[in-house]
């Protein structure tokens, strides 16, 4: 099962390095990672999305070594927390004038946007979970996709409720009874 | 005060207490090698970087203090590598300083670049590309900081050649701030308690003494909490001299090679109070059987440990000094009178198999020749081993009564340790007795170091296990190979010679008869001394689990018949 944990890190180079080298050291896939600066600018902010076959036991392993990186300042697991997601795509589809309305109506259902239109393509921006870019990509298919990029997956919690914090220490916030609760789930 | 970025490195250095650093000069570490004329640290030339890493490393080991080390760009640095990841393994704080090309050279492949934070990303707790002079002092700081708090182990910063040799304003910084690098030290109430009532509820409880307790400087914590709750202490190999080997309670080595009554006492105990150790695969054997009917309290400060291998019930994060500390008041005293006289009983069988009963039949068995060493150091010697059989045979024979004295590579396994972290012990305590017992396997993979003795005088006696076989790959190829021996044939030089052309006193033992007078001579001067010993050769290590097996399914010494 995929999870989605929210990691601040200090803003310096070869951070994204080192947590990246972490997840293929402790062989783990990462199936989406997005980084980018926060209000502060000494603080960046990444979200990863990792494939965790054994659950929770793996997202403890995930946090608990983030936190051995020294420029990791908090890590937090929002997978199963009330959130915000979002991932964004631009997708160039070939298709002439003919067929523009087509491509048009489609990107209204998906409430996307067509941001350039050339003589035989035109650039649909999409924005919303990755399901919804799945649905997008898969019915513009048919239609002729030569181009594509995504940003990777942004989470946000709603309101004040922060995600799962399972390493004591570095935060403050200390839920042992979630390290305790882990050891019936061992293998 | 303007000064150079390799003043300010040395200036740093020693206001961290550093007395000594192992290391190599080269082109881009130049302007270092010059600023260090003027500073009061001892510079020990090895004769490969891969010595300075061990050097350093097993002077961390012996002093309890950070250890230093040094190369250049390239293959300096890389000639480090070995020495950095055994150093990791086993937690062990060294801070590595390596030149680096000019900082507008880097990524231009220039003459002896080599992308050397890249490469020990995941074999440093951290490490550090150093561009500019203003960088160097905190940098300095922070490197020896994290090196030696919360689970230490090594930290490496590469200093491009135009920071060295740079001007700057020096400003030491007093303090440490780093946002993410928090260690833990106390662990929380409630967990204690939840600890304190799996102990009310024991009736077989095992103490796992770790590296842990030695890193956190706990040996005093351990013995009262153990004597208190008359806790009987089984140790890892790293773990060895927390606990006094002759302790009514110490239960000796566990895993792999551990001791058959150890093992069972671990397999049949219903808490497992796992202190400063990792589960580690050579401790466990197969994790599906290991400790069945045991709980699992686990104290350990760096919480990836936590449920990696074996899930605790109780998981305590902190600082083992400090959690012991707060937990030994909190529990009751108990006498575990049944479950001593199991483990006695079990200690009894064992016994009977052991080769130390054996008549001596006029070969040389490494277990004798390490009991020998033993015997004539008083069992106070520091003592350092490569890896393999003698390896294993010195951890089970040379029974430590005291702490920081047994070093050995562990996580790691590397061969070639033996004589260069003896070196770098010896300048951690000089008064002391140092021996290195290495095969003739790994002995010569660093051979070069003896020079290196000679040169600084060091008094460090090499004892070589020579059966003329990489022992411990042999043992598995007779053992789980049908005794298909593959290239474990080893063909030696003259140790005696190769020992004499260093310089160093060396003579050859084949005889029964000649072993304590030839271990009486090492030590009856001072300086570096080399002992051959002709071993039997196809000997074994037991007890043995082998790989994939239950702690308790140990291959036992057969019965002389």
């Amino acid at each position: 099962m995929n999870y989605t944990f929210i990691a601040l890190v200090e803003n310096k180079p070869g951070v994204l390095n080192r947590v990246a080298s972490l997840f293929r050291r402790r062989n783990f896939n990462i199936e989406s990672l997005a980084v980018g600066r926060t209000e502060k600018p000494e603080i960046s902010r990444m979200t990863v999305v990792v494939d965790c076959p054994n659950g929770d036991m793996d997202a403890h392993r995930i946090e608990a070594n983030l936190y051995k990186l020294v420029n990791v300042i908090d890590v937090q697991d929002v997978t199963h927390q009330p959130s915000v997601t979002r991932d964004l795509a631009l997708i160039k589809v070939m298709v002439g004038p003919e067929r523009r309305a087509e491509v048009n109506s489609l990107a209204d259902i998906f409430r996307a946007r067509i941001v350039d239109v050339g003589p035989d393509s035109v650039i649909v921006e999409v924005t919303g979970t990755e399901d919804k870019i799945e649905g997008m990509i898969e019915l513009l298919r048919p239609i002729g996709i030569v181009e594509m990029v995504r940003t990777g997956q942004v989470s946000m919690t709603r309101g004040v409720n922060d995600g799962v914090r399972r390493v004591p220490g570095v935060t403050g916030n200390r839920q042992f009874e979630d390290l305790e609760e882990l050891a019936e789930m061992a293998p | 005060m303007k000064k150079t970025g390799a003043e300010i490195l040395w200036e740093c250095v020693v206001r961290e207490g550093v007395e000594v650093v192992f290391g190599y000069p080269g082109g881009a570490n130049m302007p270092i090698y010059d600023a260090m004329l003027s500073c009061p640290v001892h510079h020990v030339l090895v004769r490969h970087e891969q010595g300075a890493a061990h050097a350093a490393d097993g002077y961390a080991r012996a002093s309890g203090k950070v250890g230093m080390a040094m190369g250049t760009s390239g293959p300096g640095a890389t000639n480090l590598v070995t020495g950095i990841a055994t150093a990791m393994m086993d937690s062990i704080p060294v801070v590595f300083v390596t030149g680096q090309v000019a900082a507008h050279l880097i990524g231009g492949d220039a003459f002896q670049e080599v992308d050397v934070t890249g490469i020990t990303l995941p074999i440093t707790k951290h490490n550090y590309l150093v561009t500019r002079a203003e960088e160097i002092a905190e940098v300095v700081r922070e490197a020896f900081y994290i090196a030696r708090t919360g689970r230490p182990g090594p930290v490496l910063i590469d200093i491009c050649k135009n920071a060295q040799v740079e001007q700057c304003e020096f400003v030491y910084p007093e303090e440490v701030k780093l946002v993410g690098y928090q260690p833990v030290d106390h662990a929380p109430q409630e967990s204690l308690d939840h600890a304190v009532k799996l102990i009310e509820k024991a009736h077989r409880p095992v103490i796992l003494c770790g590296h842990g307790v030695l890193m956190s400087k706990a040996e005093k914590e351990l013995m009262a909490f153990a004597v208190k709750t008359q806790t009987p202490v089984a140790s890892t190999l790293l773990g060895l001299g927390a606990f006094p080997a002759s302790h009514e309670l110490s239960l000796g080595m566990m895993g792999m090679h551990g001791e058959v009554h150890t093992n069972l006492a671990i397999q049949n105990s219903d808490l497992i109070l796992a202190f400063g150790m990792r589960f580690d695969d050579r401790v466990t054997g197969t994790l599906k059987t290991y400790a069945p009917h045991a709980k699992k309290i686990h104290v350990e400060i760096d919480p990836s440990e936590l449920h990696k291998n074996v899930a605790a019930d109780v998981p305590l994060v902190g600082n083992l000094k400090t959690v012991l500390t707060d937990l030994i008041p909190m529990v009751d005293e108990y006498d575990h009178e049944e479950w001593k006289k199991q483990i006695s009983q079990w200690k009894a069988e064992g016994d009977s198999r052991s080769i130390m009963n054996w008549e001596r039949n006029g070969k040389l068995h490494v277990p004798h020749l390490i009991a020998d060493i033993w015997k004539a150091t008083g069992g106070n010697a520091i003592v350092t081993t490569d890896v393999g059989q003698h390896q294993m045979w010195t951890a089970q024979y040379y029974a430590l009564d005291k702490p920081n004295r047994w070093l050995t590579s562990g996580g790691a396994g590397t061969m070639g340790f033996g004589l260069p972290s003896a070196i770098g012990a010896w300048f951690a305590n000089k008064e002391e007795e140092v021996w290195a017992v290495a095969g003739d396997g790994g002995f010569q993979m660093t051979a070069a170091e003896l020079t290196t003795a000679v040169q600084e005088g060091a008094n460090v006696k090499v004892a070589i296990m020579n059966n003329s076989f990489l022992g411990m790959v042999r043992q598995w190829q007779e053992f789980f190979f049908e005794k298909r021996y593959s290239a474990v044939n080893m063909l030696s030089p003259d140790f005696v010679k190769l020992a004499e052309a260093h310089n160093v006193p060396a003579r050859r033992v084949t005889k029964l008869e000649e072993v304590q007078e030839a271990i009486a001579w090492a030590r009856s001067f001072k300086g570096p001394a080399v002992i051959e010993f002709k071993v039997e050769q196809e000997e074994a290590v037991y007890p043995m689990v082998p790989a994939g097996a239950a702690l308790d399914q140990m291959l036992q010494r057969p019965l002389k018949s």
